[in-house]
């Protein structure tokens, strides 16, 4: 049992610390007040971020051959990229969440073709930046209820519908477009599509003002007509009925402990700023219970003992991706406890600092913003809840609604 | 009810049939396990209790040159890795089930009659805990620090009942204190007795203070060095056992420090007083008054590491905290599926579900914060910051899932028909108990 990060991991953690801390903080405030300006500043780091994943890639690949020296029962251990990928995402959104979300060749799109593309499509959309279109006005948490239609024509199918919530949909290069082939067969007809950037019936119609992550871009887009080949349909274009929506939300196992990780990210951004700015206020070393400590001091201490909480589940769950078990209920359960941490502790950071936390000073207001999408996107805190509660409870999606 | 003769033999033919696959395992060898294992499980497959004679024990005073004996820290890999050794998962098996078999269906009775039940603690005894905590040389099997594998015992065990492993484990604990902490010749005074065939010794630590706002750091009790002895004034609130107990660790401040002090029951002028507790009614709390009892300044406790003793302590309750917190979650989920209101399982319900939910993500933020601070205390890192903060997370979550525990039963979870109350009020304790046990 070892629940420390392995040294492997060291020098990753400190490249993404070092660009968090001298390319996302200087700029962080700049693009908080300029809402939809590019932050062409990130074009010189996206390389670096591919060269960091690959890098972590050839880490765990090191494992398998090295790991496990202490414990015979333990060689098979691995330590990977899901947990490489993890880590390197809080370093960057202790930094800032809007710039990781805004990364080129980093959206969810890109995560959803890693996860279901066959050998062909990865091929072809390798090194693409492909960003997601799930939600449309009328079905948030509810995605199995999407109305946006595609109909099979030749070789191609056709699009029609509107989507939003698109993050980065106007920059990236490709748009992975959540649609049904029959409306009438639910979860099981919904099918993944690429649509390329200047497909023609695909158009921008607008661009969301939030309350945070403004440096990350969030767009409406319609499909009126919009012809797609069909070689650009992810996973199976059978509709079956056995398997239903597996194909597509398997990607939220994948997302979700890294949505974690960046919840964690802010979460310390937030610890760290309060406690240098409090240091006159706070004993050095963990040394007073709540009882005996000030009020300032023991909250601040729960705080981080909830943040250590998020940061291990989301540890765990990567961890038991690298090693191939099965992580759903424990995806869920690191989204939830990160995404309310993030947005608890961020908030109660401000109110420690006072007007030192709330003014556009420091960052401390901006991360409380920041931080509330976290326990919204890739599942609610309510929907993670569901979704937990069924497999304890052992019951259905008609069961337990 | 259970029969207890047919329980033991089952209990029995289970270590027989661990013994069986471990001994063919190769595993054993390499890891040098095989040693504390094979006594474990020699010790637990002994037919037959003593109970406990009213005899006062004498320690004798023992005289040497020796070093103290130390355990040494655990190596491991240097791996993030959430998996159990095969000598620790054999250790849960065994656990898990006595827990099942014999705490649980003897909680209910132990809570009413304010006491562990003589065969029970007789029992728990002879499943060889304390070979873990006393060192091969001095009796015990352990050869190296074994804190993890404790960790996840405490886990097991109260996960049949709170307060019985608090009860079970008080003297563990105290032979772990002299282990760590104790001379060469505190150890072969005092831990001999730990294993004592005939009847082991039954010890407590005490800790607490009856006070407002209690500060381990700056001790009410106090101790002074005249002439040969410790002179202790003062009182310890919510002793474990402390009537049965033979052997008390006692804090006091010395020198405007707080110390360590092994004080032997029956010593004039220390006297004690029941203290029936909202929880903790299985082990017996009472309260003990201090005196000018003497105690020989060779009983001061030289070599403790106070703040570690205060973490390991912190994280002992962790550990059974996080094994009742998984049983709260149990019994709810299971009551939740069987319970019909409004013509479906109270389960259906978003407002039970989410309460059920939120239980199952705190246990598993409560159990990595202990793990956390308790594997790298095995491996002899630093590790107070981790504990500092399991500790407040556990006693925080610790109580939310006792209370919603009882909340989800409703009337029903208010009374004693069902086991989460006791829980509820057991895990109170939690953020008020300090050291009554400890790794």
């Amino acid at each position: 049992m070892n629940l420390e990060v392995p040294k492997k991991f060291a020098m990753l953690v400190e490249q993404a610390h070092q660009v968090a801390l001298n390319v996302y903080r200087p700029i962080s405030r700049k693009y908080d007040k300029s809402e939809h300006a590019y932050p062409k500043e990130l074009d010189m780091l996206a390389s670096l971020l591919d060269g960091m994943n690959a890098g972590g890639e050839n880490a765990s690949g090191a494992t398998s051959a090295t790991g496990g020296t202490s414990d015979a029962n333990n060689t098979r251990i691995k330590n990977g990229s899901n947990m490489s990928t993890a880590l390197g995402i809080m370093e960057l959104c202790w930094g800032d969440v809007g710039f990781l979300l805004a990364m080129p060749r980093q959206g969810l799109g890109n995560a959803a073709i890693g996860a279901v593309a066959n050998a062909e499509q990865l091929k072809r959309f390798d090194g693409i930046w492909a960003a997601m279109a799930i939600t449309e006005p009328g079905t948030g948490s509810d995605s199995a209820a999407i109305r946006t239609t595609a109909v099979k024509d030749g070789d191609d199918y056709i699009l029609n519908g509107e989507k939003i919530y698109v993050t980065s949909g106007e920059r990236a290069g490709a748009i992975v477009v959540w649609a049904t082939l029959d409306k009438n067969v639910g979860r099981a007809a919904i099918k993944s599509f690429v649509v390329e950037r200047g497909t023609p019936g695909m158009e921008v119609s607008r661009l969301e003002h939030k309350l945070g992550i403004k440096s990350s871009d969030t767009a409406a887009i319609t499909f009126t007509d919009c012809r797609v080949p069909a070689a650009n349909l992810l996973g199976s274009p059978e509709v079956d009925v056995q398997k239903g929506f597996a194909g597509v939300m398997q990607t939220f196992d994948n997302t979700r402990p890294l949505v974690a990780a960046m919840a964690v990210g802010v979460t310390k951004a937030s610890l760290d700023l309060t406690r240098e700015l409090l240091k006159d206020h706070l004993s050095a070393d963990y040394d007073h219970l709540p009882i005996n400590a000030s009020y300032i001091e023991a909250t601040l201490n729960r705080l981080e003992a909830e943040w250590e909480a998020a940061r291990l589940l989301t540890l765990k769950a990567a961890w038991m991706a690298d090693n191939k078990q099965p992580n759903s209920m424990e995806a869920s359960i690191a989204k939830a406890k990160a995404g309310r941490t993030a947005n608890e502790v961020t908030l109660k950071c401000i109110e420690l600092c006072g007007s030192l936390g709330y003014s556009e000073i420091d960052l401390l207001e901006k991360w409380g913003r920041d931080s509330k999408i976290l326990d919204i996107f890739e599942g609610t805190q309510q929907i993670q809840l569901l979704i937990v509660a069924r497999r304890l409870l052992n019951k259905s999606s008609s069961e337990l609604k | 009810m259970h029969n207890q003769d047919t329980l033991m033999g089952n209990l029995q033919g289970l270590g027989l049939r661990m013994l069986t696959q471990f001994a063919s395992s190769d595993v054993a060898d390499r890891l040098k396990i095989r040693k504390p294992i094979e006594t474990m499980l020699y010790q637990g497959s002994k037919t037959g209790f003593q109970l406990a004679t009213k005899a006062a024990r004498v320690f004798s005073k023992k005289s040497t040159s020796d070093a103290a004996t130390r355990l040494p820290s655990q190596t491991r890999n240097n791996l993030f890795d959430l998996s159990l050794s095969e000598e620790q998962q054999m250790t849960r098996d065994s656990l898990s089930r006595f827990a099942k078999e014999v705490i649980r269906p003897a909680a209910h009775d132990a809570d009413e009659a304010h006491a562990i039940p003589a065969a029970l603690q007789a029992q728990a005894a002879e499943l060889g805990l304390m070979y873990y905590a006393i060192p091969e040389a001095l009796g015990g099997a352990a050869t190296e620090d074994s804190l993890v594998t404790q960790m996840l015992a405490l886990e097991d065990l109260s996960h049949g009942d709170f307060s019985l492993t608090a009860a079970i484990y008080a003297s563990v604990s105290v032979a772990n204190v002299l282990t760590r902490y104790g001379t060469a010749a505190q150890q072969q005074q005092y831990l001999p007795a730990f294993i004592d065939e005939a009847k082991p010794t039954i010890a407590s630590i005490a800790c607490n203070e009856p006070v407002a706002v209690f500060d381990p750091q700056n001790l009410k009790t106090t101790a002074k060095l005249v002439d040969s002895n410790y002179v202790l004034n003062g009182e310890k609130s919510l002793v474990l056992l402390a009537a049965d107990s033979e052997l008390f660790i006692v804090s006091a401040q010395l020198d405007g420090k707080p110390a360590l002090f092994i004080v032997e029951s029956g010593l004039t002028g220390l006297t004690l007083s029941d203290e029936p507790a909202m929880g903790l009614k299985a082990a017996k709390t009472a309260r003990l008054h201090f005196d000018n009892v003497y105690t020989p300044k060779e009983n001061l406790l030289s070599d403790a590491n106070y703040r570690e003793f205060l973490d390991l302590g912190a994280l002992a309750s962790c550990a059974t905290a996080v094994g009742t917190a998984q049983a709260v979650l149990e019994y709810v989920t299971q009551y939740a599926n069987d319970r019909v209101a409004f013509g479906e399982p109270i389960s259906h319900r978003q407002g039970v579900a989410f309460l059920i939910a939120d239980m199952a993500i705190e246990v598993d933020s409560m159990r990595l914060l202990t793990w956390s601070a308790c594997s790298l205390a095995e491996a002899g890192k630093p590790f107070h910051r981790e504990a500092h903060l399991a500790r407040i997370l556990c006693a925080e979550k610790a109580m939310k899932i006792g209370t919603d525990g009882v909340q989800i039963l409703g009337g029903h979870g208010y009374t004693k028909e069902h086991p989460v109350e006791r829980w509820y009020r057991d895990l109170r304790s939690i953020a008020i108990t300090q050291n009554a046990i400890c790794l």
